[in-house]
């Protein structure tokens, strides 16, 4: 069964630009948009489109703006400058309860003195629905979210994960244009969180709206998302798909942020903007070949830059059997200072003269039992293909 | 089983001394604060307890028991000084209830929307109102009342003067801050994400406020109104000063009674007035408990420790 396939009551004018809109107009575009608090700048001079039936995540830090964008959206703020359009249309000092945008929020919010049907019908309820289409939907809302026979039962009484899909079935039951989401899952343990996760993005598939999502947390945005938006002081950062993030981090705080990496201090020496190719000189003398990331950067030689690669593409070999030097790979000596077997994979920490530290990640599968009986003290050669050098300009 | 328990047996035995020793001071302290919260209660009740007993006494005189009869109940209610009396309290108590109910509520959902410096001033000046004293309340508005009426009757010839509508003005004053502190209470206590959330969901401000906020406010307001209705039900002193004639209320006509010597009719009406007002909190109670049960808001100490507190 999907939502969609039941006919809705249109606001007014909601139909114009349903049919306008083709599929061609993002669900929601923000334009150069800025909010501040008094002295604090929330957002700052953020642009966006969203675009229909995608899963888009707001990933930052604590305090970066990411609510406040939500906010803006749902028309609990205004924007300070900039306009935000809602399919298509503009929609600066429109009041919340017309705009065809629905939030869950954190603590789900449910009436209390309202039971879960009640809470479900509510929007629909407040569009002039009919009482017997109200009930027939309600029912399809709780069949979609798995909480069919519950339509009597008080929300106090229920779990934790059972409101959040009350809470989930109140919005998608109205259909809106975009599905605003803050952080729905930061009430709930982590188990519970994980299988809501993969509930959350099978539920967006299944009903093709657009979904905007608050998160903190990497991997949560990682697991879900189709492009996620790596927001940093009310400034976005970088926007991609969870492999392009990770694989092409644009600076430093993404690199950071998403995953974790050896960062190694250089000079840029070389770059080609055309291809993003670009060489750098590292303060210890090493010579590295790479990908100057942000397409945009045009770098002055000379620039202070900085080398990310990620503990997973360092190999780590014995200083007796390591392979000998080749083309289009770095090598650099060191010792082990610790190894860390969880499970899966072993982490090994390398004492390197000059790379300093890194960190490197076998899989237990494949590399780790090439080095195995190698323990703290050992020389060893961490050796990393080019490909794996990521020049972060900013 | 007996084998390995002779090693340890010495050792049980002296324990179960030290034990019994600690029993026995246990039960001392036991008794003695039990006793302690016998008398503790039989001082307080006991008194009401003497009152509802001997307006069931045979006897002519309050002081001697003699029988059981409900007579001195039939006789108080076919007392036509005892029905006028009962008719003034309500008189006064209803009206100043639903009048005090109303501009409490108004007031507590307009101090919502001001800026914080002046509803601070009117939270003080609320507070300050429910502890002045009852007295230097009667007073004042006795005060008012007479110079104000003096001066409206000399300038326009009417004849205005103290009667149950006086009474109800005066019982208002202290009333409206009740209502507006628990109404208040309970909307800061309310989860501000519910009106945004019913915002998200198409309904206007006031569909809102008529679906969200007022059934969220509703046992604060029933709340409310109860006490607001006993405290006018059983108030003797501001009464005292601003009745006029023939608006005596039920204590009025009581402590009038008791001056003459305790009968048991006045026993009678003291009973029925007790149990008036118990039943008046009881329901208060309940509503306040069904409306934090619902909203998950826990009201401390239900309605008496909201009086506590406020008193
Ligand atoms: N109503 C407000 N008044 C003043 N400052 C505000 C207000 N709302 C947000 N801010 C400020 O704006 C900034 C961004 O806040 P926002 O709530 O959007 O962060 P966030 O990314 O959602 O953080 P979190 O992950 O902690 O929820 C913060 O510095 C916050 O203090
Ligand atoms: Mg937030």
């Amino acid at each position: 069964m999907s939502l969609s396939a039941t006919p809705d009551t249109p606001l007014p004018g909601r139909r114009a630009t349903l049919s306008e809109r083709g599929g061609e107009t993002p669900d929601v575009d923000i334009v150069d948009v800025t909010k501040r608090f008094g002295d604090i700048t929330a957002v700052d001079a953020m642009r966006l489109s969203v675009a229909r039936g995608a899963f888009y995540s707001f990933l930052g830090p604590s305090g970066c703006g990411k609510t406040t964008t939500l906010r803006m959206i749902a028309g609990f703020e205004q924007p300070t400058a900039g306009e935000i359009y809602l399919a298509g249309e503009p929609v600066a000092g429109v009041p919340p309860y017309q705009r065809n945008v629905n939030t869950v929020f954190q603590h789900y919010a449910l009436f209390p003195h309202m039971n879960v049907a009640q809470n479900v019908g509510y929007g629909l309820r407040q569009r002039g629905t009919t009482k017997a289409d109200e009930a027939r939907r309600v029912g399809e809302a709780l069949e979609l979210v798995r909480l069919s026979g519950y339509e009597r039962r008080r929300t106090w009484e229920l779990s934790g994960g059972q409101q959040q899909r009350v809470a989930l079935a109140r919005a998608l039951i109205n259909q809106p244009t975009v599905l605003l989401l803050d952080e729905p899952l930061g009430a709930l343990d982590l188990k519970l969180r994980k299988e809501m996760q993969l509930e959350l993005k099978a539920l967006q598939q299944e009903v093709g709206i657009t979904f905007v999502y608050v998160t903190h947390d990497q991997e949560e945005a990682l697991t879900m998302s189709d492009t996620i938006i790596v927001m940093h002081h009310g400034r976005i950062q970088q926007q991609g798909g969870p492999a392009e993030l990770y694989e092409r981090p644009v600076n430093r705080f993404v690199a950071n942020f998403i995953g974790v990496s050896n960062p190694i201090d250089g000079k840029l020496v070389e770059h080609d903007p055309s291809t993003g190719r670009g060489v750098v000189q590292t303060d210890r003398g090493l010579r590295l070949t790479g990908l100057v990331t942000d397409p945009d950067a045009r770098p002055a030689p000379g620039t202070e830059v900085i080398v990310a690669v990620r503990p997973e593409r360092l190999q780590v070999e014995p200083a007796t059997h390591a392979a000998p030097p080749a083309d289009g790979w770095s090598s650099v000596e060191g010792r082990i200072h610790q190894g860390t077997y969880l499970g899966d994979h072993t982490e090994f920490r390398v004492a390197t003269d000059i790379a300093g530290e890194m960190v490197a990640r076998r899989q237990n599968a494949a590399g780790a039992a090439a080095i195995m009986g190698v323990g703290p003290g050992d020389p060893v050669v961490v050796r990393w293909e080019d490909s794996a050098n990521l020049i972060l300009v900013a | 089983m007996s084998a390995p328990a002779i090693p340890v047996a010495g050792p049980v035995r002296a324990g179960g001394r030290t034990k019994a020793k600690v029993d026995h001071w246990n039960t001392v302290v036991e008794v003695w604060l039990r006793g302690h919260s016998t008398i503790v209660y039989a001082f307080l009740y006991l008194p009401i307890v003497i009152v509802v007993l001997f307006s069931f006494n045979a006897n002519r005189l309050a002081t001697i028991w003699t029988g059981f009869t409900v007579d001195w109940y039939a006789i108080a209610l076919k007392d036509e000084v005892v029905l006028s009396a009962l008719r003034n309290s309500f008189s006064v108590a209803l009206p100043n209830a639903i009048l005090a109910t109303l501009i409490g509520t108004a007031a507590a959902l307009g101090l919502q929307r001001v800026p914080k410096p002046v509803r601070i001033v009117f939270d003080a000046l609320t507070y300050v109102s429910i502890i002045v004293p009852e007295v230097v309340i009667a007073l004042s508005t006795l005060v008012l009342f007479a110079s104000g009426f003096s001066f409206i009757n000399d300038l326009t010839g009417l004849r205005l003067q103290l009667g149950v509508p006086t009474i109800v003005a005066a019982h208002m004053l202290f009333n409206i801050s009740i209502v507006l502190l628990l109404v208040r209470a309970r909307l800061s206590g309310m989860d501000r994400t519910l009106v945004e959330a019913s915002f998200d969901l198409y309904a206007s401000p006031w569909r809102t406020f008529r679906q969200i906020t007022f059934p969220q406010l509703l046992p604060a307001i029933v709340a409310g109104f109860l006490l607001a209705f006993t405290f006018s039900f059983d108030d003797y002193v501001i009464t005292s000063f601003v009745s006029g004639p023939g608006s005596s209320t039920l204590p009025i006509f009581i402590f009038g009674q008791v001056k003459r010597g305790v009968t048991p009719e006045t026993n009678a009406v003291a009973t029925m007035m007790l149990f008036v007002t118990l039943a008046l909190l009881a329901v208060g109670q309940l509503a306040l408990a069904r409306g934090a049960r619902r909203t998950g808001g826990v009201q401390e100490g239900g309605m008496a420790g909201m009086i506590a507190q406020q008193r």
